[in-house]
């Protein structure tokens, strides 16, 4: 029942660099691959500044909620949102293979272009999750490096607190 | 379901705290929050309305240490307790790894403790979780209050599976840490289950 899911370096490397062309295609500042849980999957462009990881559980939030919205008045899903702000716009689009995608943009790009790219970018994305998810599935028993836990690992972790 | 990131090298777990309105979820997150170092916490989050109480949830992520190589993350979310938030709190669950149900040790909050308790079995099954399975601790909260149920009363009434069980008083900090620790641990046992 209790299922993980585990990104391998070189599917993590592939969608890094699809987020990375599309960062450029849509003339972007940021793009981000989140899961429906709020856990970062890939970030592209310079995020530097940006708190991912709370960024990341506030957009599955939002997500999560726009979904119940939907459900509540019988629509499948709100496939798209988009926020506009001042300096930064933010496009966030739902993918298959509970997946949401992130694109932070300002003047230098348009809601259009983000939009054409999104749609361009997203059936590649979903491929390459799909790939990592297969292949995770697959390699659930063998490859997980924690088989050789000891409960004094899992002690010292919590020796500082 | 945890995530495990080869790439940046992380195992990131979700916990969620569990429990009636008010009986001290935020305030077990804030205090945890207050005691950390600033390299193990990142920023907590609270959707909360005027009055302080959780509109939709609390967010702390915390990076515990290093296991085996992989950074150890434990993303921390509380939800809102009062009724009728259970939309939200349905949402919060979704992916959950381990459960912390913190009950309200006051008399009069009996019945909102095993209210509570039951829409969380309900909850969890509606997604195919059972607590019997997964990572799960009880708190009994507000231990310095004057008109509080005794522990045994308690466990009686709500730890029907025999879960590890602590008293607390989250607004001075005891029982906090003990309280995630415990699931915590729980949780990357479960991990090494997984594994073999
Ligand atoms: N005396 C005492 N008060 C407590 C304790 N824990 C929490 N409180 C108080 O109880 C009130 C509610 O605490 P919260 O932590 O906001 O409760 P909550 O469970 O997050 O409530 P919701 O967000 O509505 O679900 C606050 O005024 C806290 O200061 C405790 O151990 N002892
Ligand atoms: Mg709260």
């Amino acid at each position: 029942m209790h299922s993980h899911f585990i990104l391998y370096q070189a599917e993590s490397k592939m969608i890094k660099d699809a987020c990375e062309r599309l960062v450029e295609d849509a003339n972007a500042m940021v793009v981000f691959l989140v899961d429906t849980n709020g856990q970062v999957l890939a970030t592209a462009g310079d995020a530097s500044d940006l708190d991912t990881t709370s960024l990341a559980s506030l957009t599955a939030g939002n997500i999560a909620a726009t979904s119940g919205m939907a459900k509540l008045m019988n629509e499948k899903e709100f496939t798209q949102i988009f926020h506009e702000g001042e300096k930064a716009n933010l496009h966030i689009s739902v993918l298959p293979a509970e997946a949401i995608l992130l694109v932070i943009f300002d003047e230098r790009s348009s809601l259009g272009l983000v939009r054409l790219r999104v749609r361009k970018s997203a059936q590649e994305i979903v491929n390459l999750l799909q790939t990592a998810k297969d292949k995770a599935h697959e390699n659930q028993e063998n490859a997980m490096p924690f088989a050789e836990i000891t409960d004094d690992d899992i002690e010292s972790l919590f020796s500082h607190s | 379901m945890s995530f495990i990131n080869y790439s940046s090298k992380e195992i990131n777990c979700k916990i969620v705290y569990y429990g009636p309105g008010l009986c001290g979820k935020t305030s077990n997150l804030n205090h945890i929050y207050q005691k950390t170092s600033p390299g193990i916490k990142g920023k907590m989050i609270s959707l909360a309305t005027e009055t302080d109480r959780t509109l939709f949830f609390d967010f702390l992520p915390l990076s515990l240490g290093e296991i085996r190589g992989f950074k150890a993350r434990f993303h921390l979310y509380t939800v809102p307790g009062q009724v009728f938030y259970d939309a939200s709190r349905k949402l919060i669950l979704k992916g959950v790894d381990g459960v912390i149900f913190v009950a309200d040790s006051q008399k009069d909050r009996a019945e909102a403790n095993q209210e509570s308790m039951k829409n969380l079995v309900e909850n969890l099954e509606e997604q195919g979780y059972s607590l019997g399975r997964l990572p799960f601790v009880l708190q009994y909260n507000k231990r310095d209050l004057p008109d509080v149920l005794p522990v045994e009363q308690l466990s009686k009434m709500l730890n029907t599976s025999g879960a590890p069980e602590f008293s607390a008083t989250a607004t001075n900090g005891e029982g906090v840490f003990p309280t995630l620790k415990c699931v915590a641990k729980q949780i990357l046992q479960e991990l090494r289950k997984g594994a073999k």
